[in-house]
């Protein structure tokens, strides 16, 4: 009875923040909203025993993505955006066709079956905890696709500088 | 714990190191050009080894079939011509960086990375690594509105489509307790879930951002724009590149996940293969602007490459191949000409200026003459043989009417492309354009016609070498 | 304990909240936050997933993906930058210099 309430809980107020986040007119309140969404989603993490993840969703989502976005907003000093209108003309057509599909793929949503074929029993992450049984699986079994991330991150580095330089040299 | 076997990667990891030495030297060397030239060396030196590294390692993470071999293959000798055309041509609009060249060897090892990938997880690693570069290769040059407008457009829609995969990538995940390719076709084929409805929605959202990045209608909003607005270097690169990586994950995942429901994605794909062959030529016939002409012609071709998957055969997967290579090389030898032209300053971008070159620059206006023809799909061709293969997979899966469909809208294509032709030959120059083909854009040119008439009159070396890829 | 069902469910609800974000707001910088709000979506579902399936690959798959999040971020924010100095706006409809 108490994981419904607390999930009832997370889930109400997550959606209702996401609805807050992509309809204030000033981005500024957006990106704050968006911070109290990310602290929820952490929560959610640590629910479903993934310690590590609400920690990386906070020092990674809170304290870097987020803080560049605002560094970026008050960079440009953008006072435009409270004269405009913040939807484009055909939001509504949005709105119609985003409600139909949600509608219609959250109904076949339930009643599914899902895979129930995993090995990982949360007893054995405990026993060692999430970062460990994590840090152990990117390093040794998934260490490509962690190098390909390095690469990613490289790109992101130069690309950005190549950019938003004002000179190259 | 043993170490994994590094073979099969070995290409990758040179371009790695081709791409780490780039950014150091370009430190110490003042002449650009010496980059390009060291680039264009590293890649050949990598086509030679992807031919010796084979095999599958990292658990299945990463295989190097014969399949993915010759995707590499497109995709270096892609980044051979763009990194020989971009030159003289950046060097006009100041923007010759050296991070350019580490920015497209980056999107390559992306490009072979996706070819590659057995694993969900390295597919959309692959994916993103071969986006986020080509998004600030279209805005490299930092102070053309066009340009940054293209990137911007290109991100928005680019990371938009990202995130629908992702969706479909984690509703597989649900269903199939798997990220392996292979695990995840076994596990379908064995529990027969092939009525799940979140299956078949994964599949409607992996169709939907594929469609995203291989530009099929209705997806294809920003191509126009994006080809139109990014430099023409990368326009030719991006054309092709990119396309050919869709075109490879499209075959892997949808010839190994989804066999089993190959009756639902045949019929989701063929409206919309008809209607990218429909916008893509018709709409090209308004273009006065070449490179936004190329660009629906881009959408057409992705269309017709279309039918290869629609063929769900081993053949229409080596026709697809196939094409996908004879269009990299009539695709840029289109894009060298519109260079050319470019460099020239006076010349912009309209069809218009293509006016009377055979009276100036005869030779360039032939080699065009063929180029056009090859994508029209004239014989002897090489775009001929590459659609005839493609029709007859088609036809030989038994939807013949698709196939009379597509030759139609091949003919409507002949209008726009022999309208240049009709440009070049039958109008008067408004201006004097003198082309030289004795520079590195000509000499490309000239090696280009020669491979789309090598390919037209001798195809079955190449089809032979696709037949052998396949999955 | 509560049905694997309601987790996706919720991680629907906010994934199309992001794609209505992404498709009606001119601003190009609510159109990133939109992007990531749909990011995070996939990455609840893939915990969920996870927890339920019994399965770490998800969890390798959200780390990775916060990673590629991050790199996309800085990148769609030099892309601002730059268009704030080329183009003086940071809305989608100062992009209509392209169009046939």
């Amino acid at each position: 009875m108490l994981n419904q309430i607390i999930f009832g809980y997370f889930a109400v107020t997550m959606i209702s923040l996401a609805l807050i986040v992509i309809t204030r007119k000033n981005i500024m309140h957006s990106i704050v909203y968006m911070l109290i969404l990310f602290f929820h989603i952490a929560g959610l993490y640590l629910f479903l025993n993934a310690e590590f993840l609400a920690a990386i969703q906070i020092i990674v989502y809170a304290g870097a993505i987020m803080v560049l976005f605002l560094f970026v907003i008050m960079l440009l000093n953008l006072r435009e955006e409270l004269r405009k209108s913040r939807f484009a003309i055909t939001w509504p057509i949005g709105a119609i066709f985003v409600v139909l599909s949600a509608v219609m793929i959250i109904i076949s949503v339930f009643g599914n079956r899902f895979a129930n074929v995993g090995n990982v029993k949360i007893s054995d992450i405990e026993k060692v905890g999430h970062t460990v049984a994590v840090g152990k699986l990117l390093f040794v079994e998934y260490l490509f696709p962690f190098e390909v991330a390095s690469l990613i991150l490289l790109v992101a580095i130069v690309g950005a500088i190549v950019l938003a330089k004002k000179e190259i040299k | 714990m043993q170490v994994p076997d590094l073979i099969p990667v070995v290409p990758e990891i040179l371009m790695t190191i081709l791409v780490l030495s780039l950014l150091v030297i370009d430190l110490f060397i003042k002449q650009k050009e010496y980059i390009a030239v060291y680039t264009v060396v590293g890649s050949l030196l990598v086509i030679i080894s992807v031919f010796y590294c084979t095999g599958v390692t990292f658990k299945g993470m990463f295989v190097a079939d014969s399949y993915s071999i010759f995707f590499k293959m497109i995709f270096l000798i892609n980044v051979i011509f763009a990194a020989i055309i971009s030159v003289e041509y950046l060097k006009k609009r100041a923007s010759l960086y050296g991070e350019y060249y580490v920015l497209l060897v980056f999107a390559t090892i992306g490009m072979m990375i996706m070819a590659s990938a057995g694993n969900l997880i390295v597919l959309y690693l692959g994916l993103e690594l071969m986006a986020l570069s080509t998004y600030v290769l279209a805005g490299i040059i930092r102070t053309d509105g066009l340009s940054t407008e293209a990137a911007v457009k290109y991100f928005l829609l680019g990371a938009f489509s990202s995130a629908i995969l992702l969706y479909g990538i984690s509703l597989l995940y649900g269903i199939t307790g798997s990220l392996d390719i292979r695990e995840i076709g076994l596990y379908i084929a064995k529990e027969g879930i092939i009525n799940n409805k979140l299956l078949l929605l994964g599949l409607v959202f992996f169709i939907t951002s594929f469609g995203f990045k291989i530009a099929a209608a209705p997806f294809h909003m920003w191509t126009p724009d994006v080809y139109h607005g990014a430099p023409t270097s990368i326009t030719a690169f991006m054309s092709v590149g990119p396309k050919a990586a869709a075109f490879a994950i499209f075959g892997r995942v949808f010839m190994i996940v989804f066999p089993a429901l190959s009756g639902s994605w045949v019929n989701l794909l063929i409206p919309i293969a008809i209607l990218t062959m429909a916008v893509g030529n018709i709409v090209a016939l308004a273009q006065t602007n070449i490179k936004r002409m190329l660009a629906y012609s881009s959408i057409a071709h992705a269309g017709y490459a279309l039918l290869g998957i629609i063929a769900a055969s081993n053949e229409g997967l080596s026709a697809m191949m196939n094409y996908m290579l004879i269009y990299l090389f009539m695709n840029v030898g289109a894009f060298i000409l519109v260079i050319m032209l470019n460099n020239q300053a006076k010349v912009g971008d309209s069809i218009h200026d293509y006016r009377g070159l055979s009276k100036s620059n005869p030779l360039a206006a032939f080699l065009m003459l063929i180029i056009m023809f090859s994508l029209t799909g004239i014989p002897p061709t090489a775009g001929f043989m590459g659609k005839l293969y493609l029709f007859m997979a088609v036809v030989n899966a038994g939807y013949g009417w698709l196939a009379v469909v597509a030759v139609i809208f091949s003919a409507i294509s002949a209008f726009y492309y022999l309208r240049i032709v009709m440009f070049m030959f039958m109008n008067e120059s408004i201006e004097e354009v003198k082309l030289s083909l004795v520079d590195v854009n000509g000499l490309l040119l000239i090696i280009v016609v020669f491979m789309v008439l090598f390919i037209g009159v001798n195809p079955q070396p190449f089809v032979e070498l696709a037949r052998l890829a396949i999955l | 304990m509560v049905s694997l069902d309601w987790y996706v469910v919720l991680s629907l609800i906010i994934f199309f909240i992001g794609m209505f974000g992404f498709l009606s707001r001119r601003n190009i910088i609510m159109m990133l936050i939109s992007i990531e709000l749909m990011l995070n979506a996939v990455n609840i579902s893939f915990v969920a997933y996870s927890h339920y399936i019994g399965d770490m690959a998800g969890h390798i798959m959200v780390f990775l993906i916060i990673a590629v999040a991050a790199s996309e971020a800085a990148i769609g924010l030099a892309l601002v930058i730059l268009m704030v100095r080329n183009k003086e706006t940071i809305f989608v409809d100062g992009l209509k210099e392209l169009k046939w």
